[in-house]
């Protein structure tokens, strides 16, 4: 039988042939939740009284709201960091994005992971199965260690060639995202193939944003590969050469189009960070693009580095202080603006991030704009003021 | 099951963002139902009758994993959604806290405010005097959704 990377793995963890359209059951390597909706995982897992399956497999993030700034959330950290100590689950209080987290601390190739976090489908980067669930899910998982899934139907994409200067990885998940559309994916593995020209941190960006096309999982062919003649839904070729900056454009993921179309907006804010683009490969692009240069008077440019090890990395490398003489705001590292957490908007202001979503209200006043691009492409913003293109920046 | 409600129609790519935004996940659930649609319909929360019904366009409840979205909902008193397709986390949600979720072509055709009448088991909606099937959902599923939920489901079993 000719099997997907997907097919594979959740064949591994159902311990039978796991083939699109069938309902396994699998056993979970790795479970992941956060102060968003760790209240709801804890009080349904108190309803079934039942141990923790297996505390060392389960790690809690306090990343949403962290640190607290209304009383809700204080309440939400102090239950999840009493029911971390009662199970001697690990806590990561204030660390970092959860997803960034997870990365560099537990996923590993080939195994099944979930979190109560859509974006826990970044971590097929790295050749996982990981995919979101919900948190009475969560809470399921946190009892049996198991979950059943509906094994995906895969879309396979490939890229060739490699990036152009000024375009990035980032671009080509935009570029993606445009052509099959914010239900393009619903219930599909999106299976990437191996490419030389996209490292981790790329491959995490593509990941990431996997289920804003409605994908159950985005995973990278890398340890564990497809076999020739696996099944795809559709095959897709994507040349990176030829792509260009993207903006994802209000209020939906997919309204993608070339910088060039929006360029000049006017932009109050600009934010760099999140589980999609917060890593210190992005902080290197930003600092080149504002070393020696000024964001601009009417713009707030927010930096929130993915994790406290991302902050250490950018404070070594000198890109802090290039940060803050360019006149940015350093944040701690949290999920920050992405979702409204910091960095809210006023109506009639637009904002243009490295982050995932630009929903309607999902930073502040539900008339404000959200647009979403690449680190580059958001740093040169920042500095005009305005939408810009980072090939025409100078 | 049997559903009898009025109907709240919405368009397609209905997100949690919309349906709740984050900065309110952490509010007691009475608080947060408040703001339930509020970035598309402030007077939403308020307009809702125990036992109405949602029918949407396509990729209802997209964006996060949060299951707040669907509770909130349940929390209004809304006793189905019928879509054109759904987000796979939130009909996974919204099937583990009791809530039936239904794919069907019928919201072109059903109006805001209608009243309308759902056979879950058959998979059937009548609206106005017309039928319109949807899909049914599998025997398993019924279950859970005929126990108020997969907490109260794992209890039985």
């Amino acid at each position: 039988m000719k099997r997907t990377v997907t097919e594979k793995i959740l064949s591994r963890a159902s311990g039978r042939d796991a083939l699109a359209g069938s309902i396994v059951e699998a056993r979970v390597d790795f479970l992941m939740t956060n102060d968003a909706v760790g209240e709801l995982v804890v009080r349904a897992f108190e309803q079934l009284h039942k141990p923790v399956w297996d505390a060392r497999k389960t790690a809690i993030m306090i990343d949403h709201f962290f640190p607290a700034s209304t009383e809700d959330a204080a309440r939400v950290h102090a239950l999840l960091r009493a029911f971390a100590a009662k199970h001697g689950i690990a806590l990561h209080d204030g660390e970092g994005v959860c997803h960034q987290i997870m990365v560099e601390r537990y996923v590993k190739p080939g195994m099944v992971v979930v979190g109560t976090d859509s974006h826990t489908c970044t971590y097929g980067a790295l050749g996982a199965f990981a995919t979101g669930i919900g948190s009475t899910e969560a809470a399921g998982v946190l009892a049996t260690g198991a979950l059943w899934f509906k094994v995906p139907e895969s879309i396979r994409v490939n890229f060739s060639g490699a990036l152009p200067q000024h375009v990035h990885a980032k671009d080509a998940v935009l570029h993606l995202l445009g052509t099959l559309k914010a239900d393009g994916a619903i219930y599909k593995a999106l299976e990437f193939g191996d490419c030389k020209a996209l490292g981790i941190a790329e491959r995490m960006t593509v990941c990431n944003m996997a289920i804003e096309a409605g994908a159950k999982n985005g995973i990278f062919e890398g340890k564990t590969s497809a076999d020739s003649g696996a099944e795809y839904e559709r095959v897709m070729g994507i040349a990176l050469g030829s792509l260009e900056p993207q903006v994802a454009c209000p209020y939906s993921v997919d309204n993608v189009k070339p910088v060039a179309e929006v360029a000049g907006t006017r932009i109050e804010q600009a934010f760099a960070g999140s589980c999609t683009n917060g890593r210190i490969e992005d902080l290197r692009v930003i600092a080149k693009v504002l070393k020696g240069r000024r964001v601009a008077k009417h713009v707030r440019f927010l930096i929130a580095p993915a994790s406290r090890s991302v902050l250490g990395a950018a404070l070594d490398e000198g890109l802090i202080r290039t940060f803050l003489d360019a006149g940015a705001v350093m944040l701690n590292p949290n999920c920050s603006a992405c979702f409204g957490g910091q960095g809210m908007l006023a109506a009639g202001e637009a904002c243009i991030g490295t982050h995932n979503r630009n929903f309607r209200g999902r930073m502040g006043h539900k008339d404000a704009k959200i647009y979403l691009a690449s680190p580059e492409t958001v740093a040169a913003s920042a500095v005009k003021g305005e939408i810009t293109d980072p090939r025409k920046f100078r | 099951m049997k559903i009898v409600g009025n109907t709240h129609k919405f368009g397609d790519n209905i997100d949690t963002d919309v349906i709740i935004p984050a900065r309110y996940l952490v509010m007691p659930l009475a608080e947060q139902a408040k703001h339930a649609m509020e970035p598309i319909d402030a007077a939403f929360a308020k307009s809702v009758k125990h036992g109405d019904v949602i029918v949407a366009g396509k990729n209802f409840g997209c964006g996060s994993s949060r299951e707040q979205a669907p509770l909130v909902l349940k929390h209004l008193g809304i006793s189905a959604i019928v879509a054109k397709s759904f987000a796979r986390i939130f009909y996974r949600n919204a099937i583990n806290l009791g809530i039936p979720v239904l794919e069907s072509d019928a919201p072109d055709a059903i109006e805001e405010g209608a009243r309308v009448e759902i056979d879950v088991a058959k998979g059937e909606i009548t609206a106005s005097g017309k039928r319109y099937g949807c899909t049914a959902l599998p025997q398993f599923l019924q279950e859970i959704i005929n126990d108020g939920g997969l907490i109260a489901h794992l209890k039985k079993i």
